[in-house]
């Protein structure tokens, strides 16, 4: 199954095919078709509410997949959404078009103030649905996407959407431990997707750096230059490591699930921002050019993880879990 | 696919907590401050439990413990800062002894290592060769059935409470030097031999070991005469196995917590609640989950059979070099307070985090430096060209 997907992500996620999204908001509605028809939306939804029913584990290899190839389609959104719907029950037809990929489903993940709009939505320029956390609850907005994206680094289908009209779903301690849970599998699954954004830009640096000559010799010859791979290798290997062990905890509900995930969304951030740098800067000034590659996962590396807010905010939160609260 | 520790890990831990909770004593920890990270009753005790035997591969016949196990095993004895070090060595010179030793060094050296009755040192630098261990000057010449040997070895830790050494040496100048070499298990007791110890910045004892015309029974040779690099390469493949050292960072941060909360800024406030404090806290937290990820997945592959290479130099990479990090941080943070060491009746914690911080750049440097590392990442895992002969 990951192989057939990283098959289809090879084919219809080019760098050409993200460039083409770029020039839009971000988003490949072909392509949103070709995984909708292969059971990818709903993929790690129950086989009850017409899902694919495999765990959070095998979504994660496909998000790897998804991650390589920087794919313009909001996957890791719509799929913890649609998770999400059929955790707090109810609303057979929403779930139902949700899980087919007919509707694309999304989740702010700020909280969002009654009546109020939430800004910069991940996948808010093309998501259907809109799930957010008000107060002690979660409601669920549905409505017409903008289909324009404000305009961003990482040229990520991000878009302020009015959630006033938005229904209450869940409610008091329920809520809190799907929303939570929501998050947590964001967190993990991105922290996947890093992952293969890294690998993808590795093996970019590997290619340049042995093909390219200078001083009469392979610029990969040279040890400063692999020594600098070779850190970002590590450490993208310990995140890619990390990621994985965090989805497993998130998905057998692990009471270390959510704080894994956090510390896995973090490293693998900033070691796919490390990996890409270094990759660019071995490029030399073609790294820096639009027409090479890195400048796509370079600029992605930077977006996805700010999608969720500030890290030192994330940071923060970690920090309240296992220090206890500040003093005020 | 499973990237947890499997259930039956988690019990053998609770064996491994109950074991040290009966065997390791604050004594112990604080007699290594003599600078030997060795303590006879632990070593016996680990060794009475099965576990030095246990840590020998099955096909080699030892006790062939499940490699998921042995990672907690090593994991729990770092976390509990226990004397440990020539456990590691232990199985590394039993396994190669195994592998490669006849009649007399199976029958005579390998039970007795295994039992924790006797102890090994590994004698592979030299002053003039570090990483490149292939460049090993130290000359045996054959005398009808014996050896004569000459020469120097260099960090041969252990050396002034072990019995053994083991020995690369060079039986041919003439060849390509990874095809000129010889192992030797040399009784340290033998005539010749001189050990002298090397102080270290992290009071930490090693030797430098003198061989002058040390005689030597053709038996106690390991492996094939000039064909000492097959053997050098074994010993690697089972330090792998047995490396540890993935968790140096814990008692560092639990120490860093610890004085966070004591302490009082000049304005009254504690550093717990300094934001840059609780940052750099975090991350350390986020480095140690990463260097388990690491060990928990090099423990997972080989118990699957398969053998693992490069993750392990990744591993050490990571564990060492964010372990110097984290020392660096902490001593920071205490200000001068940091600088206090164990003399010091005021000393945070027994100087602990100082400690570590004088502790920590040998880590990077030992059983395969930082660079040599990334050298084998580079061509081992990215396939870069090869940048040195």
């Amino acid at each position: 199954m990951a192989e057939a997907f990283g098959d289809l992500f090879a084919r219809e996620a080019t760098p050409e095919a993200v460039r083409a999204a770029e020039a839009g908001c971000g988003f490949d509605p072909d392509l949103w078709g070709k995984l909708a028809a292969a059971g990818a939306p709903g993929m790690a939804v129950g086989v009850a509410d017409g899902g694919g029913g495999a765990s959070l584990v095998d979504l994660a290899v496909v998000v790897h997949e998804w991650g390589r190839r920087i794919a313009p389609v909001p996957l890791v959104e719509h799929a913890v959404c649609a998770r999400l719907l059929t955790s707090v029950g109810g609303q057979r037809d929403l779930v139902t078009a949700v899980t087919s990929g007919e509707l694309i489903a999304t989740l702010a993940p700020g909280p969002v103030e009654p009546g109020g709009t939430a800004l910069l939505v991940p996948a808010g320029a093309v998501a259907d649905v809109v799930a957010a956390r008000r107060g002690d609850d979660i409601v669920v907005a549905r409505g017409r996407p903008p289909g324009a994206a404000r305009p961003n680094t990482a040229d990520l289908p991000l878009a302020d959407r009015d959630l006033s009209g938005a229904e209450t779903v869940a409610s008091g301690a329920a809520a809190a431990s799907v929303w939570d849970r929501a998050l947590a599998e964001w967190k993990a699954l991105m922290a996947v997707a890093y992952a293969g954004l890294a690998g993808e830009v590795l093996s970019m640096g590997v290619a340049y750096t042995k093909q390219r000559h200078q001083f009469g010799v392979p610029v990969g010859s040279f040890q400063a230059v692999q020594h600098g791979l070779a850190d970002a290798a590590t450490r993208s290997e310990g995140a890619r490591l990390l990621a994985f062990r965090a989805v497993s905890a998130v998905d057998a509900g692990r009471a270390d699930g959510a704080r894994l995930a956090s510390m896995a969304l973090l490293f693998g951030a900033e070691s796919a921002r490390f990996a890409a740098d270094r990759v660019l800067q071995y490029h030399g000034g073609y790294g820096y050019s639009a027409e090479y590659d890195v400048q796509l996962y370079y600029r992605r590396a930077a977006g996805w993880l700010l999608q969720l807010g500030e890290p030192a905010a994330e940071i923060a939160k970690l920090a309240d879990a296992d220090l206890g609260p500040k003093a005020v | 696919m499973d990237f947890t520790m499997p259930a039956r890990a988690e019990d053998f831990r609770a064996e491994v907590q109950q074991f040290l909770a009966e065997h390791l004593t604050g004594e112990m920890i604080a007699a290594t401050r003599d600078g030997t990270i060795h303590s006879p009753a632990l070593h016996r005790a680990i060794a009475d439990r099965g576990w030095l035997s246990g840590a020998v591969p099955a096909e080699l016949g030892g006790g062939g413990m499940d490699p998921v196990e042995l990672c907690v095993l090593l994991e729990e004895l770092q976390l509990h800062q226990a004397p440990a070090d020539a456990l590691g060595v232990a199985v590394v010179a039993v396994s190669m002894i195994l592998e490669h030793g006849r009649d007399h060094l199976r029958g005579t050296v390998a039970p007795r290592l295994m039992s924790g009755e006797v102890l090994a040192c590994l004698g592979y630098s030299e002053p003039e060769s570090g990483s490149d261990v292939a460049a090993a000057r130290t000359r045996a010449v054959r005398d009808g059935d014996r050896w004569v040997i000459n020469g120097s070895k260099m960090w041969t830790t252990l050396a002034h409470v072990a019995d053994y050494v083991l020995l690369l040496t060079r039986t041919d100048p003439e060849v390509p030097k990874h095809r000129g070499l010889t192992f030797f298990v040399v009784p340290l007791d033998t005539a010749g031999i001189e050990i002298q110890a090397v102080e270290t910045m992290g009071n930490e004892r090693s030797n430098a070991t003198f061989y002058d015309d040390v005689v030597l029974g053709d038996e106690w040779r390991l492996g094939e005469v000039n064909d000492g690099w097959t053997v050098m390469k074994t010993a690697l493949k089972y330090e792998r196995g047995i490396a540890g050292g993935q968790f140096p960072s814990p008692p560092v941060i639990e120490a860093a917590v610890d004085w966070a909360r004591r302490a009082r800024r000049a304005d009254g406030s504690r550093p717990i609640d300094d934001d840059e404090v609780r940052n750099k806290l975090v991350r350390a937290m986020i480095d140690v989950e990463v260097c388990r990820s690491f060990a928990y997945h090099t423990a997972a592959l080989a118990s699957e059979g398969t053998m693992f290479g490069v993750e392990g130099s990744m591993t050490k990479l990571f564990a060492s070099e964010s372990y110097k990090k984290h020392c660096a941080w902490f001593l920071d943070m205490m200000g001068a307070e940091g600088l206090l060491t164990h003399d010091d009746p005021g000393a945070h914690m027994d100087g602990l985090i100082e400690e570590h911080f004088r502790h920590a750049p040998v880590t990077a440097i030992y059983g395969g430096t930082s660079e040599i590392n990334r050298n084998l990442v580079a061509e081992g895992w990215l396939g870069l060209p090869r940048s040195r002969s």
